[in-house]
């Protein structure tokens, strides 16, 4: 799923100052910081946070303009556009944290076995990773739903297919370049399994980078649970999803521009937020790896 | 250069030949065959029948297999189940309505991403430049259908100016032009940041060249180095990034012609998906994926020619 412009075999040296101060005095990666943190205490207190229950119908306030009773006013079954947008945090945060958290251990195991592996598995493997990655990523989602059918277990299913390819193929390139480094050498001449090595001298050396990678494709799988769910191919009304509450927005347009209007905001904030985060991040650890749109 | 174009269309042809097994492998992973898939629970085993005899499926999976690679190489990619008309006709249709706004998605995007680049580049270290690093970011990260919603509600519902739905009238240019602006623009988008950022990286490194200070030293003025020496070398790498692009054009389109009801790819697939239209799914999937290694391995091909130390990559 991401693209990485110059593999680098290890981790790149700080430059000087703790990455975590570098990154606070970034204004991007600060601004990105907050809005996370926003999107995250959201998710996390919406039971709390959201003014009305998110389900509970009340058919004869339906559509309402923004009010102070309902600040960003109505659904078309009355239900409380606010409260959803709260909750709608917690379902992308939950399924984004699911999807890229599977993905990225699944990648991590493939692309060390590719990399360290003998060398037909790694043929192998890499063909399989290029044919999927030369799939259009919404064509081979589009087709994984047909075949599986709708919902949000098929939604992370379809978000882990998508992103293994990439995060398999920055690990097996780390692994490759590092595989003859005179310390995993040494470690082989003293007799350590190809186990110990893996986990012990390989894995360290090689996950930094895939939790640069991992924490910049979180606003990328936030789109996608979004755009899936607008299409009415992704998490299944009536559970709030920010792409639910835009496509109910997007069918009551004339009436109630309002709900396509609020539903977008939390959406954009949280995919602008994570962006910038994960800019802020790669520029104080890393500066090598790259973002593209997708 | 021809063993490096063999290698690389042999890739291309491989890659193919593992995504139609794979698309195929997939309809036997699941419970259920493609047809009651199709059909639904309600379907009455006449129907089931017939549409089993029609899809082959009735015949050994060897022999099912064989047809499918010798039906997919001869342009036969099955026929929609409910409508029964050829899949293909059925994309080739719709589908230069899809090219044609990527490709004015994408032209729009060129011309102000290099814009903003070279800019970014003239002003670099400075407040403007800062400023254009925060919008390209920004841009990139926005999804473009919920630019799409947006455009929507403002240009089409609130000021009327756009049509709201639609590709146009056939033959008429004018009103497929006024159809294709806000779609075109919600795609276009983030790809102006991300180009803006590609174009400014590029030639901040062409500008450090040695032929870009001979250049400086004879005197030519900033504009002529900028125009004629920098961005002709630092436009190379952006044609490797618009053809992989590509995909991620077809991918907003997707979403972005649902939401203007345009006929389209996108739309053409997500109604089949909805439908559980297995076989038009799987031929509209193989198309792209047909189509959008032909742009990749073109590019490919394309850069190795202007640019000969890739191929020697390659071939080492």
């Amino acid at each position: 799923m991401s693209s990485v412009a110059d593999p680098s075999p290890a981790i790149a040296a700080p430059r000087g100052g703790q990455p975590l101060r570098r990154l606070l005095h970034d204004p991007m990666g600060l601004l990105g910081l907050i809005l996370v943190a926003a999107f995250v205490a959201m998710a996390l207190f919406a039971p709390w946070a959201a003014p009305y229950d998110p389900l509970k119908i009340d058919v004869a306030n339906k559509l309402k303009p923004p009010s102070m009773a309902h600040w960003a006013g109505t659904d078309q079954l009355g239900r409380d556009t606010l409260s959803r947008l709260i909750w709608g945090a917690r379902t992308a945060l939950a399924i984004a944290l699911t999807a890229t958290g599977i993905a990225g251990v699944i990648g991590l195991a493939l692309g060390l076995i590719a990399g360290y592996g003998p060398r037909w598995l790694d043929g192998i493997l890499v063909l399989i990773f290029d044919s999927l990655s030369s799939m259009p990523m919404i064509m081979f989602a589009l087709a994984v739903i047909t075949v599986v059918g709708p919902g949000t277990p098929t939604l992370i299913l379809v978000i882990v297919l998508v992103s293994i390819p990439g995060y398999a193929r920055l690990i097996r390139t780390q692994t490759l370049g590092l595989k003859t480094a005179d310390f995993i050498l040494a470690e082989r001449a003293m007799g350590a399994s190809p186990l110990r090595i893996l986990l012990w001298h390989l894995l360290p050396n090689v996950v930094g980078p895939l939790v640069i990678i991992l924490s910049m494709d979180i606003p990328v799988v936030i789109m996608l649970e979004a755009g899936l769910s607008y299409l009415n191919l992704g998490v299944k009304p009536p559970v709030p999803s920010w792409g639910n509450i835009l496509y109910d927005g997007y069918t009551n347009l004339r009436q109630s521009p309002v709900m396509v209007i609020a539903a977008g905001i939390p959406l954009i904030l949280a995919t602008i937020g994570f962006t910038f985060l994960g800019e802020g991040l790669r520029d104080a650890l890393d500066p090598r790896l790259q973002v593209r749109p997708r | 250069m021809l063993s490096y174009a063999t290698k690389r269309i042999g890739l291309a042809i491989l890659i193919l030949f593992v995504v139609m097994l794979a698309m195929y492998a997939m309809v036997f992973l699941v419970p259920g065959d493609p047809a009651s898939l199709a059909l639904g629970p309600r379907a009455t085993p006449e129907l089931k029948a017939q549409l089993i005899e029609r899809m082959g499926l009735d015949q050994p999976i060897y022999i099912q297999v064989w047809n499918f690679f010798r039906n997919a190489a001869t342009g036969d990619l099955g026929y929609d189940v409910w409508s029964k008309r050829p899949v293909l006709d059925q994309i080739l249709e719709v589908f230069p309505n899809t090219l044609f706004l990527g490709a004015v998605a994408l032209g729009w995007a060129l011309v102000l991403g290099i814009a903003l680049g070279c800019i970014a580049v003239v002003y670099r270290g400075t407040l403007t430049d800062a400023v254009l690093g925060l919008l390209s970011v920004s841009m990139i990260s926005v999804p473009s259908f919920v630019i799409a919603l947006y455009s929507l509600v403002i240009f089409s519902v609130w000021l009327g100016w756009l049509p709201a739905i639609g590709a146009g009238e056939k033959g008429d240019w004018g009103s497929q032009l006024r159809a294709v602006i806000l779609p075109a623009f919600a795609i276009g988008i983030p790809w102006v940041g991300y180009l803006a950022r590609l174009v400014r990286a590029s030639m901040l490194k062409v500008m450090g060249a040695n032929h870009i200070r001979t250049a400086r030293a004879f005197g030519l003025p900033e504009r002529r180095i900028m125009t004629h020496y920098a961005l002709r070398i630092a436009i190379i790498p952006t044609i490797a990034i618009i053809a992989v692009g590509f995909g991620s054009i077809l991918s907003s389109a997707v979403f972005v012609e649902t939401v203007f009801s345009r006929p389209g790819i996108g739309t053409l697939i997500t109604s089949a998906v909805s439908k559980r239209n297995y076989p038009a799914v799987m031929g509209t999937v193989l198309f792209m994926t047909a189509f959008y290694l032909f742009v990749v391995t073109a590019a490919d091909l394309l850069i190795a020619r202007l640019d000969p130390r890739v191929r020697d990559v390659f071939r080492g």
